[in-house]
Formats: C-alpha cells, structure tokens, sequence
C-alpha cells in the first residue's frame, strides 16, 4: 500500500540574515491510508511547520517528501496547487470562510479551482454539507451561523473532493468545549468512513480523540505512539 | 486533449469566480469604490466629452455647408480669412455692383463647356425690423434676387420665395427667416402680413423652414430676405456687394476658381499686369479657421483626460493594494483549497479593471446626460455621441485598469500561501 506521507529525514531552514532557524530538523513520518494522527507540541516545535509541508503549503529545504508516491519536494507551484486542490482537505482554527458568501457557495469553491462545471460543484456540494449535518443551512452566510457550524462549513469544504488527507489545524481552538467535542465526534465519523485525518494540536484530550500521536519538539520527533483508543481498535 | 479543456474550463470558472467577487466587494465598499472610479469617471468624461465636440464640429461645420450651398463661390472685396492690420488694403478696392452679377452669367452662357452655372449678387446690412410694437433690431437684410434659392437652396416653412418679377421690378416684398416671423408673429400667420424696414412697408411673402445655426455663426433663421433693388441701402450706392457664383456639379474646383477669376478680372476691367483686386472666397476657408478649434478641443482634452486617468490609476492601484492587504487571510485560504497563482492575479485584476469600467461607465453616462441637457439648452452647441465613443471609454477603462490593478495582483499571487494564512 502506497503511504499517503512519507517524509524522510526532512530539514527546513529559515534564514533569517545573521542567523539560521531550523524548524524541523530531520523528521521522519509516514501517514498511511485511513490513519488518524494527532501531531502535538508545543509552540516553536515545528509543528506548523510540519503542518505546512504536509498541506503541500511549504517544500523542505532538504530530505524526501512523498504525497501518495508523488515527490512533492521537487514540485513547482501550480503542481503543488494541483495537490491541495484535489487531494487535501484543509480544516482552519478560524474556520477561514468567505465571510459574504452562503455556505454551499463556501463549500463549493475548491471545485472551481478544480474546473468543474456548476451543477456538479452544486451536486457535490450539497452531498458534502448534507454529510456534516447543514442540510437546512445551505443558503446561509457565516454570520448567521454558531461557531460550530461554521467548523462544519469548514469541513465540508475540506470534504467536497473526496481528498486523500484532511489536515485539521487546531479545528476546536475558537470553539466551547462542547461544541468541540460535538466536531470531534464529526471527525469520527468521517475517519470511519474511510478517510485519513491529521489533527494539529497542542490539547491532549483533542489528541486523544486520534489513533496515533506524534509529538514534536525543538523540529524533531519525539513521540511516535499508539493512543489508547487506537489500541482498543 | 482532455487536460487542455479541464484547464479551460478551470480558467473560466476562475473568471466568472473573479467577476462575482468584484460585484461583491464593490457592493461591501460602495463609498471607497465610487472615490475610487472618481479619476476614472472624469478621464473617460473628458475624453467622451471632447469627442463628442470635436464630431459635432464637424458634424455642424458639414451642415452649415450645405446651409451656404453646395459648390459656391463668394466673390468680394473681403477674404474671409482674418485680414488683421491690412484692413485698409481691402477697403481701397473698388466696390462690387449690382449689374456684375448679371455680367457674370452673361459671360459664363457665351462660355462653352463652362464649369459654372449661376451667379447671383447679395449684399447685406444690418436695419430695424418692426411690425407694430414689435421690433428686432440689427436684423440681417439680404438683398438679393429670385435666382437666390437656386444658388443656396433653402426650404420654406410656408408662402414662397419672390419671384423673378419683383425682384426685377423692386417691389417691396420680404422673406423672413424663422425665428424673425416667429417674434414678429407670435400668433399669426405672417404671409401676407406686411413689416416696416427703415420706414418702408414690406409684404411678406414667405417665412424660411428652421435652419438652426451653426455655434450661432452662420444663422439664417434671424435673417430676412428683399428684392436687391428694394433693399433699404438701395437708395445709397455704398453697398458691398457679394457674388455667389455656382459652379456645375461635378465640375473641377479648380477649373471653376481659375474659371471665376478671368471672368471678373473682364467685369472689372483689370489689365494683365494688374493683380486682383477681389477674392474668391470658398467654405474651405471656414473650413480651415476652425481647425485650430478642433485642435484647441482635442488637446485640451487628452490634457485633463491623461492627468484624471493618471490620478485615477494611482487611486486604483493603492486601492487594490489596500485589498490585497486586508484579504491577505483570504488569499491564504484560497491558496489552501487550490487556487493557483493565476486565480489570485485574475481575481485582484479583474476587480481592478471592474471599478474602472464602473468609473468609465459613469463618465459615459454623464457625457450622455450633459449631451442631452446641451442640447435642449443650446441646441446650437454641437455636440454629437458615436458608438466609437463606447469602445474608447471601455477601452480606457479596461486598460487602466490592468495598468494600475497589475502591481498589487501581482503581489497578490505571488505571496507565500503559509505565510498569508498566518495573517490577521
């Protein structure tokens, strides 16, 4: 089986003119099909860092990056473009809605980017939002939403073309406690549905909602474990 | 194949993408957007503007010359053209007469093959025309005879033209131009009517149809018309005569002009060696005294129209630059889901380019409405709007807004996706 990550011995330097910031320094993950990892540390650990690489956001400055077998690290950027756009979901703290626009509108756009035409993007958006519970919430606009349907907003964004990983950036950091646990609860779901998911975060019961949990600190791995509800499975 | 069309498609999704955020975000900064397209507005204003003054120039020049008659010649002591300090030269010239008109076209019939068909005499002075207590002072009189309207045709509102018969005979009869009958007459009919022009009684016979003018130069609605011989100056020998010759149509210009001058170099009895001592005055002339006008209109315009559009496209650009900076978050997140740098150049263009065309659109509409409200006004103003105008002002529009929209957009595609997700 082909792993969705396979990141080895992967460096990012950032220059900075006098001195050198090495963000991560030789990590090795390998993420494959239908996992559900938690990537934890504190600030300044390299977790954003990391987070950027795998949303194909950001190239390493040295080491191998493979996205399902493909060598990201030598990709241009409409290539790499191409990659966010079909094969990865992003999910934002701050949810990061078109602040104007109705919720299929939002949950349609990365199939615009992708070319499809409107009655398919409409289609496909309309299953996505169903999928997340915002059936009766399609024609309205963030403002008229509570935090947590925004989020789900979000994740069907992140959903609507059927991505190979869904990279959640601290998805329950602008939510009560509750409604946090009612997204993790959705991520669940739409982990047992067959899709893989990567949860940044720096809150251990939210990691613990994952299977696996790696914890990065000072641009290195630290911990690389099963969680205890990945060994129930 | 299949790859060129998906990005074809992918391409114009983008665009239509682009156009339905411009409307959107135009509608959200309403007020910034209309200050925005202000310098756009008054560029494409001016330019409109002047357009259209410069085609209604021409427009107007074109029908006056149809007003002077087709393929006429003007013989007189005067150029036309601004004789300055020389005025004393001109006015030692002998005067023309009555009877050289008559000449004329004696000697264009033993001509054969002439290139000319009619000559007919004019003078004009200026008198008091009354009827009861209504006058109007400084009243163009034409004196003139029958043959007139076959020289410069003019159609009459009602009556006629006088005839051959009393112009030779003199008889007190008058044609008066439409907005002459129209103040004398307010509430009758004016044929048959009589006027008094220096103490003299006049039947009116015909009233002139409207002619409108020509920026109020060449008026023949404020005129009258009488028989040359009963003409109030008549009875005095100092009038300054014109001879309106016509030559055949489709004859040579200049053939007929070297035509003219050997036959009134005979009328008037010159020898070989003298010059002229008269001018052969054609439209041209007016022709050419307004091109400075045009040229005045036009390069004044492209003045205002270069510095608004140049004030504008600075406006536009820092605009877009402040857009740019407050969607950073946006860009990031757009980059995120997929957009390729090309999406985010179009997008930020095409808002560009969409307020400008908002500004040229209401510079058109404005050129419209002054257009409109010109012509109720002054109806002697030309002013005349072409569909060209439309392709310019959109043309402008579009153009400074890719001129001025480019920088930021560019910027704007080209920002690290990590980095503008992290912006506030």
């Amino acid at each position: 089986m082909i792993p969705i990550i396979d990141i080895r011995d992967v460096w990012k330097t950032y220059d900075l003119g006098e001195t050198q910031v090495h963000a991560l320094r030789g990590v090795n993950v390998k993420i494959m099909p239908n996992e559900y990892v938690a990537i934890m540390g504190p600030s300044g650990s390299g977790k954003s860092t990391l987070m950027n690489m795998l949303g194909c956001l950001d190239t390493p400055t040295s080491g191998h990056y493979e996205f399902r077998g493909q060598n990201v690290a030598e990709m241009g950027d409409n290539e790499l473009a191409r990659v966010r756009n079909k094969e990865l979901g992003f999910i934002f703290q701050s949810f990061n809605l078109l602040a104007r626009s109705t919720t299929l509108r939002n949950v349609e756009l990365p199939l615009i980017y992708a070319g499809l035409d409107r009655d398919d993007r409409e289609e496909r958006a309309i299953i996505a939002c169903e999928k997340v519970g915002l059936g009766d919430r399609m024609k309205h606009r963030p403002n008229e939403l509570s935090g947590g349907q925004r989020q789900r907003v979000a994740i069907a964004r992140a959903l609507v073309n059927n991505p190979a990983l869904i990279l959640a950036d601290e998805p329950t950091g602008n939510l009560d406690s509750k409604t946090g646990e009612e997204i993790m609860a959705l991520f669940e779901q739409i982990y047992q549905q067959g899709n893989t998911i990567v949860i940044v975060t720096h809150e251990d019961d939210i990691a613990a909602h994952a299977h696996r949990k790696v914890r990065l600190f000072d641009g290195q791995v630290v911990e690389d474990t099963i969680t205890d509800k990945g060994r129930k499975r | 194949m299949k790859h060129v069309l998906r990005e074809i498609a992918s391409f114009r999704y983008e665009f239509f993408e682009s156009i339905r955020i411009a409307i959107e975000q135009v509608l959200q900064h309403k007020v910034r957007a209309a200050l925005t397209a202000l310098g756009v507005m008054i560029g494409v204003l001016a330019v409109t503007l002047m357009g259209t003054a410069v085609a209604g120039i021409d427009k107007g020049f074109n029908d006056s010359l149809a007003k002077f008659g087709k393929d006429v010649f003007y013989v007189g002591r005067w150029p036309w053209s601004n004789v300055g300090n020389d005025w004393r030269y001109y006015r030692r010239r002998q005067k023309f007469h009555f009877d050289d008109a008559q000449m004329v076209n004696e000697m264009i019939a033993q001509t054969t093959d002439s290139t000319l068909e009619l000559a007919v005499s004019r003078d004009e002075r200026y008198r008091t025309v009354r009827v009861g207590r209504n006058s109007i002072e400084g009243t163009q009189i034409i004196g003139t005879d029958a043959s007139y309207v076959q020289v410069s045709p003019m159609d009459l509102e009602e009556g006629r033209f006088f005839s051959e018969q009393e112009s030779v005979a003199g008889i007190r009869v008058v044609v008066l131009g439409y907005d002459v009958a129209d103040t004398l007459f307010p509430s009758v009919s004016p044929v048959g009517q009589s006027v008094i022009i220096q103490n003299q009684p006049f039947r009116v016979v015909g009233v002139l149809a409207r002619q409108g003018s020509f920026m109020g130069l060449f008026s023949f609605d404020k005129m009258v018309a009488v028989p040359e011989k009963a003409s109030p100056a008549a009875r005095w020998d100092h009038r300054d005569i014109e001879i309106m010759i016509k030559m055949r149509e489709g004859a040579d210009k200049q053939a007929a002009n070297n035509e003219i001058e050997g036959i009134i170099r005979r009328v008037r009895g010159l020898m070989p060696e003298d010059d002229n001592d008269f001018e052969i005055n054609r439209t041209e002339i007016i022709e050419a005294q307004l091109g400075p006008v045009k040229k005045g209109i036009a390069s004044a315009g492209l003045g205002i129209t270069g510095l608004s559009l140049f004030v504008g496209a600075i406006g536009i650009m820092n605009i877009t630059f402040v857009a740019v900076r407050e969607r950073t978050k946006e860009i990031g997140t757009r980059r995120a889901i997929g957009a390729p740098r090309r999406a985010i150049l179009i997008q930020f263009l095409v808002e560009a380019v969409f307020i400008c065309l908002i500004g040229g659109g209401c510079g058109l509409g404005l050129t419209l409405i002054i257009q409109s409200l010109a012509k109720n006004i002054m109806p002697a103003f030309p002013l005349v709007f072409s569909w060209g105008l439309l392709i310019i002002a959109i043309t402008i529009s579009v153009l400074v807004g890719i001129l001025s929209g480019f920088a930021p957009a560019w910027a704007a595609s080209r920002m690290d996706p990590a980095e503008a997700l992290r912006h506030d």
